[in-house]
C-alpha cells in the first residue's frame, strides 16, 4: 500500500494541516478522542508525540505535557495498545514525534514493526542524526515503509539541506527558527528563510514547523510551503478541555476558516 | 605541557566518528548541527595551535596556579599500608580540577568568535570555573543549575553572581544536574551563532567527551612527571577518581590509558546503596541508551525514561558517564567501585583529621574505596583529589552531629 503521508500530498499540495498533540495528554486515555476530534474537524495529518523524560527539542508547554503524560502512565507499550485498533475509525495519516533513546531502548526494528502493524505512516526522531540514520537504520525503516521525516532549520546549509531532502521522506519538517518549539520568533525575519527554502525546489513537500500558532501565522508559512505544523498552542488549548471535541473544533475552525 | 594531540593510536581513544568503541557520537537535533559541527571541525586545529597551548599553559601556571602538588599522604599511607599520593587539584584557583577544562573553552570560545557563554553546574564547581573565566575574559556569562542544588550548594552561588554570572534555576525533572544540562542545551538551541556551550564534564555529544579529557589530561601528565622525581617512576599500581559524567577522571587517566600495567579505578556515588533506589552508580544500574546527545551507559526505566539518580554529592549526581568511561567499563580498562553516602562521608572526616585536608564530597568518594583495594604496602596509588570541601561544609556539619 502507498504510504498514507504521500497518498495526502499527491491530492493535497496546498495548506495542509498537521497538529502535535501528546500522547496520554491531558489524561491518560485522551489519545485517541484527540485524534478522532482532530480528523473530524479538518486536520491533515497527525503527530503524536510520545512522551520522554527529557526532551531537549521541547520548549516548556511541550515539555510539561510530556511530563504529565508519563505522570498519567504513558509508555511506548501503552501507547501502542491504544492505537492497536485505530486504523478502523483513523485515516489520515499519523506520525509519531519523540526522542530515539525509548526507541532504541524498546528496539528500533520491534519499534518499526509495531508502527508498521498498527498503521503509523511516520516518524520524527529529532535527535536521530543523518549520518547514523543513513549508515545503520535506513533499511530497517524502509522495510517497513515508514518514512523517517528530517528536520532543516534557517542554519542548515543548502548543501544540507539537499542531503537532508534525499534521505528524509513524507516531508521535510522546516523549523521556521533556530529555537525549541513553542518560542515566538519574528515571522517577517523568517520570510526570507521560507523563501530559500522554496526555491530549491525539493523533491519533498515541506511543511514549517515552530512558533505556528493561529491563522496568520499558519497562512504565512502556507504561503511558503505545503502547509504547516502546530503543536505548543494546541497542547495550550486542551490542556484544561472539559470537552475535548468542542475544544478541537474550536481551535482548529479559527486556523483553517 | 601539552592538550595531548597525538593520541589517535589508542583504543582507549575517540575514533573519527567521536566514538569509544560503540559509545559516543552526536545524537543532537538539527537546530544544534551548525554549533556542533563547527566544534567538531575545528577544535583539534585550535587546540594544537602553538599560540593557543601557549595561552593555555600561560593561564594554567600564573592564574590556576598549576603544577598542582602530587603530596605524599604519610598518615593515610600508615592507615592503609600501601603509598599513597594524593594529586591536589583542590589547590587550584576556584578549588577543583573544572578550571582546567573551563580556560581551555573560554581561549576557544574567543578563537570562535563567540561572545557569549552558557554552562550546566551539579555542585557549583564547574559554574563557579566558568563565571571566573567569563570574568577574566569579559565576556557574559549564564549558568544552569538545578533548582535543588542551588538550596545545597548555596556558597557556589553567591561566588557565581559575585563574578557577573547570571544564575538560571532548572526547575524540570529531577531539578539538578541532568535538568541543568538540558537548559544548557535548549538555551544553546535558542542561540545558535553567539553562544559557545561550556560543558564541564566528558559527556555530551562529541566533541565535548574529547575535548573535556584533552583540557584535563594536564592532571596526568603532571602525575607522571610527580611521581618520576618522587619515585623514581612515573607509573604508579593504581589511579583512583570519583566520577559523575567523569573529567577528573578522565584527566586523571588520560595518559595512563594505553599502560596497562597502571591499574585505573573509578568510583561511582553509591548513594544509599546500589539498589537502594538511591544511587547513581551508573555502571552498575545502567544499560546503553542515550543522553545529553551521546550513546552510553545510562540509568533508565525499561521504557527508556531517564531516571532521576541520588547522590549525597551534587557534582556525582548524574543518571550517565561519559562515553570513554562507559568504553573503559565495557573493555575492563578501568574497574569501577561504588562508594556510599556514609562511606564518602567517613573517608572526608578521615582526611580531615589524618592530612588536615578537608576535601570535596565528590573527591571524598574516591578516597572511601582506599579501604576497599586489595593493596601491598610497596603498592603506590595516586589518589585524585578533584576538589576542595569549604561547598560542602554545610553537609558535613549537619551530619558530624548525627
Amino acid at each position: 500500500m502507498q504510504n498514507r503521508i504521500d497518498q495526502l500530498f499527491a491530492k493535497k499540495q496546498h495548506g495542509v494541516l498537521n497538529i502535535y498533540c501528546t500522547a496520554g495528554f491531558p489524561k491518560l486515555n485522551d489519545t485517541l478522542p484527540v485524534m478522532t476530534a482532530l480528523q473530524q474537524h479538518g486536520a491533515d495529518l497527525i503527530e503524536l508525540g510520545m512522551p520522554f523524560s527529557d526532551p531537549l527539542a521541547d520548549g516548556p508547554v511541550i515539555q510539561d505535557s510530556s511530563t504529565k503524560a508519563l505522570q498519567n502512565g504513558m509508555s511506548l507499550h501503552t501507547l501502542f495498545t491504544q492505537l492497536a485498533e485505530f486504523r478502523q475509525t483513523i485515516h489520515v495519516p499519523v506520525i509519531l514525534m519523540g526522542y530515539f533513546n525509548p526507541v532504541l531502548t524498546y528496539g528500533v526494528e520491534a519499534f518499526c514493526a509495531k508502527c508498521a502493524e498498527v498503521g503509523i505512516d511516520g516518524v520524527i526522531v529529532p535527535d536521530l542524526p543523518m549520518a547514523e540514520y543513513e549508515s545503520e537504520y535506513r533499511p530497517v525503516f524502509e522495510k517497513y515503509n515508514l518514512h523517517l521525516i528530517f528536520l532543516v532549520t534557517p542554519e542548515t546549509s543548502e548543501e544540507r539541506i539537499r542531503k537532508i531532502d534525499s534521505l528524509s521522506k513524507g516531508f521535510l519538517y522546516a523549523v521556521s527558527s533556530s529555537s525549541t518549539t513553542g518560542k515566538d520568533k519574528n515571522m517577517n525575519d523568517q520570510q526570507a528563510y521560507f523563501g530559500r527554502l522554496k526555491s530549491l525546489q525539493l523533491s519533498n513537500p515541506v511543511l514549517i514547523g515552530f512558533g505556528i500558532k493561529d491563522k496568520a501565522t499558519f497562512d504565512t508559512a502556507s504561503a511558503y510551503a505545503n502547509g504547516a505544523i502546530i503543536g505548543t498552542a494546541f497542547i495550550k488549548a486542551i490542556e484544561h478541555s472539559q470537552d475535548i471535541d468542542k475544544t478541537v473544533e474550536t481551535f482548529i475552525s479559527g486556523i483553517i476558516q | 605541557m601539552d592538550i595531548a594531540i597525538n593520541t589517535s593510536n589508542s583504543r582507549y581513544q575517540v575514533d573519527k566518528n567521536g566514538y569509544y568503541g560503540r559509545f559516543g557520537g552526536a545524537y543532537i537535533p538539527e537546530m544544534l548541527y551548525p554549533n556542533v559541527h563547527e566544534l567538531q571541525s575545528k577544535y583539534l586545529e585550535v587546540l594544537s595551535d602553538p599560540s593557543f597551548q601557549q595561552e593555555f599553559e600561560a593561564l594554567l601556571k600564573d592564574y590556576v596556579g598549576r603544577p598542582s602538588p602530587l603530596y605524599f599522604a604519610k598518615r593515610l599511607s600508615e592507615k592503609y599500608k600501601a603509598k599513597i599520593y594524593l594529586k591536589r587539584e583542590d589547590l587550584n584557583h576556584t578549588g577543583a580540577h573544572k578550571v582546567n577544562n573551563t580556560i581551555g573553552q573560554i581561549l576557544l570560545a574567543k578563537r570562535l568568535g563567540k561572545t557569549r557563554i552558557i554552562a550546566e553546574t551539579g555542585a557549583g564547581q564547574h559554574g563557579v570555573a566558568t563565571a571566573t573565566v567569563c570574568a577574566l575574559m569579559g565576556l557574559e556569562c549564564v549558568v544552569y543549575m538545578g533548582s535543588i542544588d542551588i538550596e545545597r550548594q548555596a556558597p557556589n552561588v553567591a561566588r557565581m553572581k559575585m563574578l557577573g554570572a547570571t544564575v538560571v534555576p532548572a526547575t524540570s525533572g529531577s531539578k539538578t544536574l541532568k535538568d541543568a544540562t538540558n537548559e544548557a542545551i535548549r538555551d544553546w538551541i535558542n542561540n545558535p551563532v553567539d553562544t559557545h556551550y561550556i560543558l564541564g564534564t566528558a559527556a555530551g555529544p562529541h566533541p565535548y567527551p574529547d575535548m573535556v579529557a584533552r583540557f584535563q589530561s594536564v592532571i596526568s601528565e603532571e602525575i607522571k612527571k610527580q611521581l618520576l622525581e618522587k619515585t623514581g617512576s612515573a607509573h604508579p599500581d593504581y589511579v583512583v577518581a570519583c566520577i559523575g559524567g567523569g573529567s577528573n577522571a578522565a584527566g586523571a587517566f588520560f595518559h595512563y590509558l594505553d599502560e596497562e600495567e597502571v591499574k585505573l579505578v573509578a568510583v561511582e556515588a553509591g548513594g544509599k546503596g546500589v539498589h537502594s533506589g538511591f544511587s547513581a552508580a551508573t555502571t552498575q544500574l545502567g544499560t546503553i541508551g542515550i543522553i545529553h546527545a551521546s550513546k552510553t551507559l545510562l540509568m533508565q526505566t525499561s521504557d527508556g525514561q531517564i531516571v532521576e539518580p541520588h547522590s549525597i554529592s551534587a557534582g556525582l549526581d548524574y543518571p550517565g558517564i561519559g562515553p570513554m568511561h562507559a568504553h573503559l567499563y565495557e573493555s575492563g580498562r578501568a574497574q569501577f567501585l561504588d562508594a556510599t553516602d556514609d562511606e564518602a562521608l567517613a573517608a572526608a572526616y578521615e582526611l580531615s583529621a589524618l592530612e588536615g585536608i578537608i576535601p570535596a564530597m565528590e573527591s571524598a568518594h574516591a578516597l572511601a574505596k582506599l579501604k576497599d583495594l586489595p593493596l601491598n604496602t610497596d603498592d603506590v596509588v595516586v589518589v585524585c583529589l578533584s576538589g576542595r570541601g569549604d561547598k560542602d561544609l554545610d553537609t558535613y556539619i549537619r551530619n558530624m552531629k548525627k
